[in-house]
């Protein structure tokens, strides 16, 4: 028996068969399988993709909040220097508004012990002068009630008159 | 102890088909006339009946329906029962597992041997097991395979990928089924013809010249004009060797199927024969001594040939994936560079 002669029933069979087998595994296996098979990696490509994206976006969100807190502990800094210095003026403010309030109440003090001195002074040269008018009165008095001494008097005046 | 001994052969033999002469000759005239030729043949080769074991005088055969054509009677039906032992049935006898008529007519022989029924029932389980298959995405979808179907899915993804895309390019889609078919018909056949009882269908040269052929058909259906420029006007050959060129690419077109042919059925008639040979020695030496080196040895080819099983189906597919790629490839510019044709119109503007 030849067995590289080929037998002319089996080549037929064999067409047939493997015809018939290829179409039927053609429209009933291949195609679902293959097109399934794709439509899984196009969905895992996808949500591979979506992943990707997700993580950019995630990064981006990321980024920005920091952003945010950088600026937010930016403008705190801000604030609280801010807030340090007004306090600091407002300490230095009131500083000055007290030494000048406490100045001014000094000089005010010592202008009304001035006035009070002045007039302290004045009443005392009052005093003084009344004191001396009195005295001098008195002295007048006594000195006048002779009557030689008020012409010798009269005339010392006189004389002065005289002179001018 | 002889016939127990070649029971035992009978049951180990990959493709058990003790036929009658081997058993009657062993039993007259011992085994001076055991002739390991000839019982290997009978293995390797087509059958009108499926001879599964036998028993000492006991045969189990399974007899398969016999379909012959004649010109002068027209189409005889009956069951191969009938040709057994050398009998004549319809004025049709075998002769050396050869179906021919008494009178010397012409017969074409449609019958259904041991190969087509092996062909019939291969067939069966790839619609069964591949529908299955198909069930599974229809049933889960995009979702991950279970089963059956996560063992064919990285095949088939390999055959996709591996093969149609990166041999025939863009255009894989539509050659897919071809492919696949091809790789598990050769697969699944030259597994159950490593199993025992099973036939050596993959090892049959009429198998592999058909798919052979359908190759040939695909690659030249589907060929476009760079393919036949290819071969009518190879790029960067001088002129004066077309005439030696044209015969060689016209030659290799037939080469190139022929080498598929000739690859699967000599690679898996070739592990049959050595497994089988192995065995034989056991009968050759007449001693059980070397049982256990023969069976050492037959189990060894045997696992090889489950390596060589797959092997040869990618292998068949992979070629055949090639030259489908050939055949559709598209024009590269590359391979102009030293073209006759249009290299030749530039170079006579400048002279005239």
């Amino acid at each position: 028996m030849n067995i590289v002669t080929p037998e002319l029933g089996l080549i037929f069979w064999q067409v047939v068969i493997f015809l018939i087998v290829l179409l039927l595994l053609r429209s009933f296996a291949w195609k679902p399988i293959l097109s399934s098979l794709k439509e899984r990696e196009s969905s895992i490509e996808g949500a591979l993709r979506m992943a990707d994206q997700a993580k950019l976006e995630m990064q981006a969100l990321k980024a920005g909040n920091e952003k945010l807190l950088t600026d937010a502990r930016m403008e705190r800094d801000r604030i609280l220097k801010e807030a340090t210095a007004v306090s600091t003026q407002l300490i230095e403010q009131a500083k000055d508004k007290a030494t000048e309030e406490g100045n001014r109440m000094v000089a005010q003090a010592r202008e009304a012990i001035q006035n009070e001195k002045n007039a302290a002074l004045a009443e005392v040269k009052n005093t003084a002068a009344q004191l001396s008018i009195d005295i001098a009165e008195r002295i007048l008095r006594r000195e006048l009630t002779d009557q030689p001494a008020q012409q010798q008097l009269v005339d010392s005046y006189l004389k002065e008159v005289k002179l001018n | 102890m002889k016939r127990l001994l070649f029971a035992l052969f009978c049951l180990l033999s990959l493709t058990a088909r003790a036929n009658e002469p081997i058993a009657t000759t062993a039993d007259a005239t011992e085994s001076e006339n055991f002739n390991p030729g000839e019982m290997i043949l009978h293995h390797i080769g087509d059958s009108h009946e499926w001879h599964w074991f036998s028993i000492g005088e006991d045969h189990y055969t399974t007899y398969l329906p016999v379909i012959a054509y004649r010109a002068g009677s027209g189409l005889s039906v009956f069951s191969s029962r009938h040709l057994a032992e050398g009998e004549v049935h319809e004025g049709l006898k075998l002769e050396h597992e050869h179906l021919v008529s008494e009178d010397g007519s012409k017969v074409y022989d449609f019958s259904i041997t041991k190969n087509v029924a092996t062909l019939m029932l291969s067939a069966v389980l790839l619609l069964v097991v591949f529908t299955t298959v198909a069930r599974g995405y229809s049933k889960r979808g995009t979702g991950s395979p279970r089963g059956i179907q996560s063992f064919f899915e990285p095949v088939i993804v390999f055959i996709r990928d591996e093969v149609a895309k990166k041999s025939i390019g863009p255009k894989y889609e539509r050659y897919m089924p071809y492919l696949l078919t091809v790789f598990f018909f050769i697969w699944f056949n030259n597994l159950m013809g490593l199993m025992p009882g099973g036939a050596n269908l993959t090892g049959n040269i009429a198998v592999t010249l058909t798919l052979a052929l359908m190759t040939l058909l695909i690659t030249l259906f589907s060929s476009n004009k760079n393919y036949w420029a290819h071969i009518f006007a190879t790029p960067g050959v001088p002129k004066l060797l077309l005439p030696i060129m044209i015969p060689v690419e016209l030659i290799g077109i037939v080469v190139k199927p022929f080498s598929l042919m000739v690859r699967l059925f000599a690679n898996i008639t070739a592990g049959h024969i050595v497994t089988l040979s192995f065995i034989s020695l056991i009968f050759i030496f007449r001693n059980i001594g070397i049982a256990p080196v023969s069976l050492a040895f037959g189990l060894f080819i045997n696992l090889l040939e489950l390596l060589v099983a797959i092997l040869q189906a990618y292998i068949f597919t992979l070629l055949t994936a090639m030259y489908i790629g050939g055949a559709v490839e598209d024009h590269h510019d590359a391979d102009y560079q030293m073209g006759g044709g249009e290299d030749a119109d530039p170079a006579h503007v400048p002279a005239h």
